[in-house]
């Protein structure tokens, strides 16, 4: 078997922008997915949850800009969302939620499951005593902001879930 | 995936292949640490429930082991083949190893819904290649560098 290594940190520009590929790609699945969500159940969708799919979308595309940026100044290039897209096409009648529940607790997973890839990437940043080409402090305060987004998103759908 | 899922998966793939219990010998070497680190961890694992030691044989993961190291090496299946087939990544396995620490399940699992993975995973890892034995690489329609 060949030597694993044991560690936490990210030791350089190529580790930390293949993490921000993936966060792009995190986000990308759920832009994905709420696109599904609207066309599958698009007859019955209620108010609620349409501006709540729209908001994630939205703050997706958002979050997805500000990873470009950082890994565009790395000098690497980001993850086309249609190639996401269709592999999200491709698997979805898999795991497509099966009613608004269904939906609803997709949705928790994915802000749960960005809140703790952010989380984890921003511990191991800090562990990391590498000199990255971009700026640590701005690179962190972006991460910290988005990690706070996604807190807040897990808020939102839990109180949704809670009342419905 | 933390440390001790790092060892739990290692001491799974070497008791498998030695039809037996893991030496601490071969599990420092897997993963590239001094025998006395892995005696550590090993202890911390027993004190947990996950691993037994026999004296003079080696590390034996209980039931329990067995189950948490079949989940950290199909995590570490869904990352070698989100890097080779959605990133196109030449390199997966060792840039899977090095992300590994870093890619929690919740988050592997959100990887998995846009990657192929086969029903017998996580029984098709091939630890000569350090890869699941049915993965597949094609040049990735998407290259990052």
């Amino acid at each position: 078997m060949v030597a694993v290594s044991v560690s936490q940190r990210i030791a350089s520009d190529d580790q930390l922008a293949r993490l921000l590929q993936i966060g792009i790609v995190l986000e990308e699945v759920v832009e994905a997915r709420a696109h599904h969500h609207y066309r599958g159940v698009e007859a019955d969708l209620d108010d609620e949850i349409e501006a709540l799919l729209a908001d994630a979308a939205e703050e997706s595309a958002d979050h997805r800009e500000r990873l470009e940026s950082l890994i565009a100044d790395l000098g690497v290039d980001s993850v086309p969302f249609d190639e996401i897209e269709s592999l999200v096409d491709a698997r979805y009648g898999r795991t497509k939620p099966e009613d608004f529940d269904g939906i609803l607790y997709d949705q928790l997973c994915n802000e749960e499951t960005a809140y703790k890839f952010y989380d984890d990437l921003i511990e191991a940043i800090e562990a990391s005593d590498a000199e990255f080409t971009i700026d640590r402090d701005h690179l962190l305060r972006t991460l910290r902001t988005i990690r706070a987004e996604e807190a807040e998103g897990v808020s939102e759908v839990t109180e949704v879930m809670e009342r419905r | 995936m933390n440390t001790a899922d790092q060892y739990l998966k290692t001491i799974y793939v070497v008791q498998e292949q030695e039809d037996g219990p893991a030496s601490t010998g071969s599990i420092a070497d897997a993963l590239d640490v001094s025998p006395a680190s892995a005696n550590e961890m090993i202890g911390k694992l027993e004190e947990r429930g996950l691993a037994e030691h026999e004296k003079y044989k080696g590390v034996r993961l209980t039931d329990d082991g067995i189950l948490r190291a079949r989940d950290a090496l199909q995590t570490y299946c869904i990352i070698e083949r989100f890097l080779a087939n959605v990133l196109g990544v030449e390199e997966f396995r060792a840039e899977a190893r090095e992300l590994e620490a870093v890619i929690d399940d919740t988050v592997a699992e959100r990887l998995d819904t846009i990657i192929d993975r086969q029903p017998e995973c996580p029984d098709c890892f091939d630890p000569e290649t350090d890869a699941c034995a049915c993965l597949e690489v094609a040049m990735a329609p998407v290259e990052s560098e």
